[in-house]
């Protein structure tokens, strides 16, 4: 008897366990993302121009470097900051300073950034300023998009074609 | 610490007492976490071995071939699709039910914070091998998982390229990325492995295989679970859409909801606090160490018993130094040695009938001396031969708290530090009318060993064993948790009013066996190993 009952227990507690680990193996819910809401990204990898212009070397100086040294242009690494904003529906959304990856300041500014928006039609105006100026910006773009509720919009930027929305 | 500790150690006391009642202390599951996890470990790899033949690399084909095993092939992949992911979950349950349980019963201080230390990368290893096999699914759980994974990873100022890039848009991820979470998925859980080897360096026999009749019922509840709840995918990932309700494995994902609520580098900070919290614990506070054992060579004659008993592999058999008669010595490892007194208890020249000299054994602990222990029993010898010792392990019942007449209580550090050559010297020089060995809990010896060994000693299954001529009756052997006093004081007075009901019995004494075999008996010297 008693070894029966013994064996019920081992059977319950056993039962129990895997029931513990079939239940939170997927429960409870988790909701991730509000309901009614979108999702925009904005994010591109992009290197500005360099911070000094080039310099024609002057004869002097090209005599003065070894001979597989003697290029003609003296460009210093270092690559501007990249000024980014983002409006929304005419109201700012986001607005930073992207400096250059890399130790010595020569690689690309990187952004990576979401933002959960009510669905529906939103009006997107996205500034970049990639070169030396100090004011202004070096492209512009203004994207109208139909956002759904759960859909995820990713702005992205490249050198050649400016902002894509994907 | 200590105060969180004096919380959870009563209720894991209960609990160990409780389970051992309903499996007994040999199939004890938490008496077997380690084993189990291991147990675990294999089943997981087994069913993802089978899973990978029909695993497809790819962004579509991943989640087609994973539900091809789900629906179409769900009477074996599928079946091991859950084995591999419940097995899993398991796993991680005993192992934070042993973190939590070591913890309470303070195994991770003194010479054993190795194992503790080398035991915080496997729970970060166990974590990152599910959730890289969630990944894999490519489902909208696999999305979330992958997004909220890397873009946590991005905070750190180490990558070049964000790499939640990847996972930007529904062009932007490639079958390559499937082949490298594949790769992850794999080399992640061998690195886990050779951990778990590195964690059981420091223990001698470490149990990494569960009683078969555990492992054969565990394995069937898993089974039963899988055939009655098979796990399932969520639908497709779409890099065009956001998850919104996910129903999260909260074993490996139990935390990814801090990733919405707080900012990453929280997260870091917090993960970061927690790690280096739980690899400090051995020094919180620091740990004031006993003296470690101590080898007398004068009266080591080489023998190893006491480095094959060691639990912790504090001890090492080197080539002698003093010029003896034999090959080697014993070498005590002080950094290992957690002071359990085990090494003396397998001595054969700790035997208390040597009086031609001190009585000094090969290796022994400096603070609990068996000269003292000696005289501390001759003290209490009683010529009437009705009483009864109790010899109990200082982890288990105060002993100080039976006393009473008639009853003559000693505490050692374990009672595998006991020579079983006491036993018989109580019974034949002391009077007593029997010995009672009580250990801190049968199969949850605070030495790993101390039970296992002074059970196999008495019953000479194990060197030095109990001489034969001690009459067994009269010794009983049990073990008892700290909070059984009542189930350890009724048990001894059982003992008691059993041996007193024996008849009287004359066990020669060494020196009527030595007339009688024309030999100095049980004298104890150093002899041959």
């Amino acid at each position: 008897m008693i070894r029966a009952l013994r064996y019920v227990g081992q059977a319950a507690v056993l039962a129990a366990f895997v029931a513990a680990v079939g239940f939170f193996s997927g429960n409870p819910s988790f909701r991730h993302f509000p309901e009614g809401e979108a999702l925009l990204k904005v994010s591109f990898s992009h290197g500005g121009d360099r911070k000094v212009e080039c310099r024609k070397r002057t004869p002097e100086e090209l005599a003065e470097l070894a001979a597989n040294m003697r290029s003609a242009l003296d460009c210093p690494r270092e690559r501007v900051e990249l000024r980014f904003e983002i409006d929304l529906d005419g109201e700012p959304l986001y607005q930073a300073l992207l400096p250059p990856a890399g130790l010595a300041g020569d690689g690309p500014s990187r952004v990576y950034e979401r933002f959960a928006l009510p669905a529906g039609r939103h009006v997107l105006d996205l500034r970049l300023r990639d070169s030396r100026r100090s004011e202004g910006f070096d492209h512009v773009a203004r994207r109208a998009v139909e956002f759904d509720a759960g859909q995820s919009v990713a702005v992205d930027f490249r050198g050649g074609e400016g902002f894509i929305i994907r | 610490m200590t105060a969180l500790q004096r919380i959870l150690r009563p209720a894991f006391w209960r609990l160990d007492d409780w389970t051992s009642r309903v499996f007994g202390a040999a199939w004890n599951p938490l008496y077997n976490l380690g084993a189990l996890g291991f147990f675990f470990y294999w089943i997981v790899a087994v069913s993802g071995i089978y899973v990978y033949v029909f695993f497809d690399t790819g962004v579509t084909e991943a989640y087609d071939s994973v539900a091809y095993m789900t629906e179409d092939q769900w009477y074996l992949a599928g079946v091991m699709r859950s084995l591999h992911r419940y097995a899993g979950d398991a796993m991680v349950v005993v192992m934070v039910v042993h973190l939590i349980r070591e913890f309470s019963y303070d195994r991770l201080r003194g010479a054993r914070w190795f194992s503790w230390l080398t035991g915080v990368p496997i729970v970060l290893l166990v974590l990152a091998s599910g959730i890289t096999g969630y990944w894999l699914v490519w489902d909208q759980l696999a999305q979330y998982v992958a997004i909220a994974t890397t873009e946590w990873l991005d905070w750190l100022p180490i990558f070049g390229e964000p790499i939640a890039r990847n996972f930007l848009a529904p062009d932007a991820l490639d079958d390559r990325f499937f082949t490298w979470l594949v790769f992850l998925h794999i080399a992640v859980p061998l690195l886990l492995l050779l951990a778990l080897w590195l964690h059981l360096q420091r223990v001698s026999q470490p149990r990494i295989n569960p009683p078969r009749g555990l492992a054969a019922a565990s394995f069937a509840a898993l089974l039963a679970l899988s055939l009655v709840v098979p796990a399932t995918s969520h639908a497709p990932a779409d890099l065009a859409m956001v998850p919104t309700v996910l129903n999260l494995d909260w074993f490996y994902l139990g935390f990814y909801p801090l990733l919405d609520l707080w900012s990453h580098g929280t997260v870091w900070v917090t993960a970061a606090i927690l790690t280096l919290t739980l690899a400090a614990m051995p020094w919180l506070p620091p740990f004031r160490r006993p003296a470690v054992a101590l080898v007398n060579l004068d009266n080591c004659n080489g023998c190893a018993r006491c480095a094959e008993d060691c639990p912790f592999n504090a001890i090492s058999m080197e080539r002698r130094t003093d010029g003896k008669p034999f090959d080697r010595e014993a070498v005590v490892k002080g950094s290992l040695c957690v002071s359990c007194g085990i090494c003396a208890g397998s001595c054969p020249t700790a035997t208390p009938f040597r009086r031609a000299g001190a009585l000094v054994p090969g290796i022994e602990l400096p603070d609990a001396t068996l000269a003292t222990l000696r005289d501390r029993l001759d003290r209490t010898a009683d010529p009437a031969g009705q009483q009864v010792y109790l010899i109990a392990c200082e982890h288990g019942v105060r002993p100080e708290t039976l006393r009473r007449p008639g009853l003559a209580v000693a505490a050692l550090p374990c009672v595998g530090a006991l020579p079983p050559s006491f036993i018989d010297y109580l019974l034949s020089r002391c009077g007593a009318a029997g010995v009672y060995l009580a250990g801190c809990a049968e199969g949850n010896c605070h030495f790993r060993l101390g039970d296992t060994w002074t059970e196999a000693r008495l019953e000479r299954r194990r060197d030095p064993g109990l001489r034969k001529r001690v009459p067994r009756e009269r010794v009983r052997c049990d073990g008892f948790a700290p909070h059984q006093s009542v189930r350890l004081r009724r048990s001894v007075e059982t003992f008691l009013h059993d041996v007193r009901e024996l008849p009287t019995q004359e066990i020669p004494s060494a020196r009527q066996l030595g007339a009688r075999f024309g030999r100095a008996h049980g004298d104890g010297g150093v002899g041959s190993p």
